[in-house]
């Protein structure tokens, strides 16, 4: 041991100096947290079995509704993947599959995966059950308005759904719906299906905005006596902040879905030139194709980073508690988050360097695209930095943090090549694209998921899930899946265009034949291995071990309910105060590697041996 | 198994994947080279920082897990390494951003010599149209389009008449010289896309977007759509022909003009109406 590890007051300088920037020493004044402002708030106590379980005001109840609803429309998400990749390794095999299905299906699947699934899952499920508990609030600010959140993105997805059975089917206009196509016959589902899943977006917008104005104002407002913004778990930060880019995100999604509502409906010209359509001119003129792409992509490109958010501050918090070691540089992470979500909004066009907009935009974007890089790269050198010297467990939760680190890297990268406008020519429109987003917020986002499902479930549910059955569902589903994505990229540099149903014979597309047999095969395998996960799930609430108070030796507050499930109002009798950050792993001088957040200063147990 | 050996074989599987990988671009046929130039200096840059950020992650894996006697390290925050780390990456995006940025300048500055091409798309097919002696396009309109004028090419233009109508899928080029294409579509978007010549853009109806390049390997290239247009859309297919200046020449002489067009229209519709008359 090094000599400075023996001063104690060293240790609390270094750990309070991060926290508070205050005074340094280990004196009884430093227990001190100010007095609350505000009363508690007053709960509804639910009592019928409707108001406790379905319609219910409790977040993490919500949450956990939030979750399985997501989790049932990833579930149609992956099927649809199933059939598209059918037919795309072994074109002609399903004899059902027409062009029209395959357009409906690759659109249902991306709009699903992306709101419907990720979106859902990160915001509304893991922002309801975890920022409560981990700020040290009851509940969420507004759980009536919370409530009905649930209830409006239930009706959304049951509209979506009913797309599947309207004549016509489901919209087949791609998930980024562009206008003229999209209303026009030639795309499927162009009648009804579009309207309802212009439908199904608005209620979407609608019942989000509810929830994200608890999860925004449940951080700035409800947080517990000594939670300082700068000792929140980056989990918070991640998903408060995609929050607020959500805010003003949507609405830019809500006005397009709605001013495309009227093209379809009263026949208005927003986004409809003059068009001819089997020798007929129709009756729209002056509208701009382009406009919707601009209003879509400043929805969409903050809505990668809604997405992306939450993944980094639960990745960060997974990675800390089990390398048993402060995240590296706490701060920067969090400045580094903010940043991000400030420069979301400012590389939207980069989706549309070859759209036909002005070719000058090409020059700002891919500059503000490429400064973007360099707080995300700050990102994962912390991460690696934080394993460097660390304990670290290699269990289930680990892994599939390690594999967030290597897909997102790699998906990163090749986030460089397309951000940087005359390399995204070639490429645009290819294999190349589809292998990049998948790989960056599709895969990777989905190791951070399941890194978390391990981690928080024992939290939820009381139990510990089967490590053995865990390691194979993540290395079956990390390899399945880098197997995947990885050679997806060389279709797109041999200029393998995307959604197409069918390639043909080109003589350059011949050679991936082979490939796409490959890789549908691996995403077969892939898939099925998620179920691994559901029985794993079933058999932990059969016979799983107990999990106890706090098993993984985390320091934030949703492991110090009053019980394990916390119940409802999260904490009994008082609201727990807080003296620390939640990264206080092995800190010198201290007997545990780890120190709780509600630890005052006073009342650290230090090692006797060190003082010698 | 440990862990970090699988992580490991991962990115060797990687790297040796990229290195005999049967699949790659085609031969660039067009003054492009450029961007494969670019997307392989960003390969070695992006392709070592994916391999040392992994390569580290897994040399952590196996020095750093879990023992019940270790502590890990306490350190919050290093400034100095911080300040490296970003300065390094600033510079790294830098120098990547600098060639995309060059080239995309010369990408929308197109030669004074480049010969004008219309590409008129819609669901789903295309058609084109060269400039006549005048060397100038007519210009046209949506509304313009019936049988009589498939081009839409307003009647009124003086630069319309002598136009080189190609109603075929199929365009022959000049090789080595440069060519802007302007593309249209009537319907909805579409974009005309050449894997070997690397250039695209979508053809958006309302308006006339353009990009250009020059084709410098004499052959037949696969032109397909590159952008979502419908049920269609996988069989929007058409054929370029690089061809040397003599054959090209030739070929462009016994291609219609408008004027002849028209008047070759308005032949049929005679006779049809004599015929009906008998």
């Amino acid at each position: 041991m090094s000599e400075e590890f023996n001063d104690n007051k060293t240790i609390q300088a270094q750990s309070s100096e991060v926290m508070t920037g205050g005074a340094a020493g280990a004196t009884p004044d430093m227990d001190y947290v100010r007095p609350a402002e505000i009363p508690e708030q007053d709960l509804y106590h639910a009592h019928s079995f409707i108001t406790k379980w379905v319609f219910c005001q409790d977040a993490k109840v919500i949450g956990v509704q939030y979750f399985l609803l997501a989790t049932f429309t990833g579930i149609v998400g992956l099927i649809l993947s199933w059939l598209m990749r059918l037919q795309l390794g072994f074109p002609g095999l399903a004899g059902f599959m027409t062009a029209e299905h395959y357009y409906q299906f690759v659109t249902m699947h991306g709009m699903i995966m992306v709101v419907y699934f990720l979106t859902a899952l990160f915001l509304g499920g893991f922002g309801n059950y975890l920022i409560p508990l981990m700020v040290g609030a009851r509940d969420m600010v507004f759980p009536y308005v919370n409530m009905i959140s649930f209830w409006m993105f239930f009706i959304a997805v049951a509209v979506l759904m009913a797309s599947f059975f309207v004549p016509g089917g489901p919209t087949g206009a791609g998930w980024t719906l562009y206008p003229p196509q999209t209303i026009l016959e030639g795309t499927p589902g162009s009648g009804m299906g579009i309207l309802l899943m212009l439908i199904s977006l608005s209620l979407f917008v609608i019942g989000f905005t509810m929830g994200g104005l608890n999860y925004m104002i449940t951080v700035l407002q409800a947080r517990t006596r000594g939670m300082t913004l700068m000792r929140m778990p980056l989990t918070v930060w991640g998903i408060f902040t995609a929050t607020v880019l959500a805010m003003l995100a949507f609405p830019a999604l809500l006005v397009s879905a709605i001013m495309m509502t009227l093209d379809k409906v009263l026949g208005t010209s927003f986004f409809m030139p003059t068009i001819l359509k089997a020798g007929e001119v129709l009756e729209y003129g002056g509208g701009s194709p382009i406009l919707f792409q601009h209003l879509f992509w400043f929805f969409g490109h903050p809505e990668v980073y809604i997405v992306a958010l939450p993944a980094f501050g639960i990745v960060s918090d997974l990675i800390s508690v089990h390398a048993r070691k402060n995240i590296f540089g706490y701060r920067m992470m969090v400045w580094a988050i903010v940043g991000i979500g400030a420069l979301s909004f400012f590389v939207w066009a980069h989706h549309m360097y070859v759209s036909g907009m002005n070719p000058w935009f090409g020059f700002f974007f891919a500059t503000t695209t490429l400064i973007i890089a360099v707080p995300t790269a700050m990102k994962v050198y912390n991460w690696i930095l934080t394993l460097w010297r660390g304990n670290i467990r290699i269990n289930t939760v680990m892994l599939w943090c390690l594999g967030f680190i290597v897909t997102f890297v790699n998906g990163g990268i090749t986030g460089i090549f397309l951000g940087n406008v005359s390399v995204d020519v070639p490429l645009s429109d290819t294999y190349f694209v589809i292998a990049h987003f998948h790989m960056v917020m599709g895969i990777a986002p989905l190791m951070v998921i399941m890194g978390a499902v391990y981690h928080w479930f024992p939290l939820v549910a009381g139990r510990m899930l089967d490590e053995t059955l865990g390691k194979w569902h993540f290395w079956i589903t990390f390899l399945g899946a880098y197997s995947i994505y990885f050679p997806m990229h060389y279709l797109g540099f041999i200029g393998v265009p995307r959604r197409y149903f069918e390639m043909y014979d080109s003589p350059y597309m011949t050679s991936a034949v082979g490939m796409n047999e490959f890789i549908s095969l691996a995403a077969f395998i892939v898939g099925a291995a998620q179920f691994i996960l559901i029985f794993n799930i079933i058999k932990t609430l059969k016979t799983g071990k107990a999990a106890g108070q706090n098993p993984w030796k985390a320091n934030s507050l949703e492991w110090y309910t009053s019980t394990v499930p916390p119940e409802h109002g999260n904490f009994g009798d008082r609201l727990p105060v807080v003296h620390r950050w939640p990264y206080d792993f092995s800190v010198p001088g201290a007997k545990d590697d780890f120190i709780p957040q509600t630890t005052p200063p006073s009342e650290v147990v230090h090692t006797e041996v060190e003082k010698t | 198994m440990h862990a970090g050996i699988i992580f490991f074989l991962v990115i060797l599987g990687s790297v040796l994947f990229h290195i005999f990988t049967p699949w790659y671009w085609t031969d660039v046929a067009s003054n492009w080279g450029g961007m494969d130039d670019t997307i392989t200096l960003t390969f070695w840059v992006g392709g070592g920082v994916f391999i040392a950020v992994c390569l580290f992650m897994i040399y952590c894996v196996f020095k750093f897990s879990y023992k019940e006697n270790r502590k890990a390290e306490y350190k919050p925050e290093d400034k100095k390494l911080e300040k490296i780390l970003t300065v390094a990456t600033t510079l790294g995006v830098a120098a990547l951003l600098a060639p995309g940025l060059i080239i995309w300048n010369q990408y929308v500055s197109v030669p004074k010599n480049a010969l004008h091409i219309d590409v008129m798309a819609w669901q789903w097919g295309w058609q084109y149209r060269l400039p006549g002696n005048d060397g100038k396009l007519g210009t046209t309109s949506v509304r313009n389009i019936d049988d009589n004028n498939p081009f839409g090419i307003n009647l009124d233009d003086p630069y319309g008449s002598d136009d080189i109508l190609v109603m075929s899928d199929k365009i022959n080029l000049k090789n080595n010289r440069p060519v802007k294409i302007l593309l249209r579509s009537v319907d909805v978007l579409h974009n005309w896309y050449v894997p070997q010549f690397r250039a695209k853009m979508d053809a958006v109806p309302g308006t006339v977007t353009y990009y250009w390049f020059e084709p410098n390997k004499v052959g037949e290239y696969e032109v397909l759509c590159a952008e979502y247009c419908g049920v269609g859309h996988y069989a929007m297919r058409g054929m370029v022909e690089v061809q040397e200046e003599n054959k090209y020449e030739e070929w462009v002489n016994e291609q219609e003009t408008f004027a002849s067009y028209v008047a070759k229209q308005k032949n049929i519709e005679l006779q049809e109406k004599k015929l009906a008359k008998k």
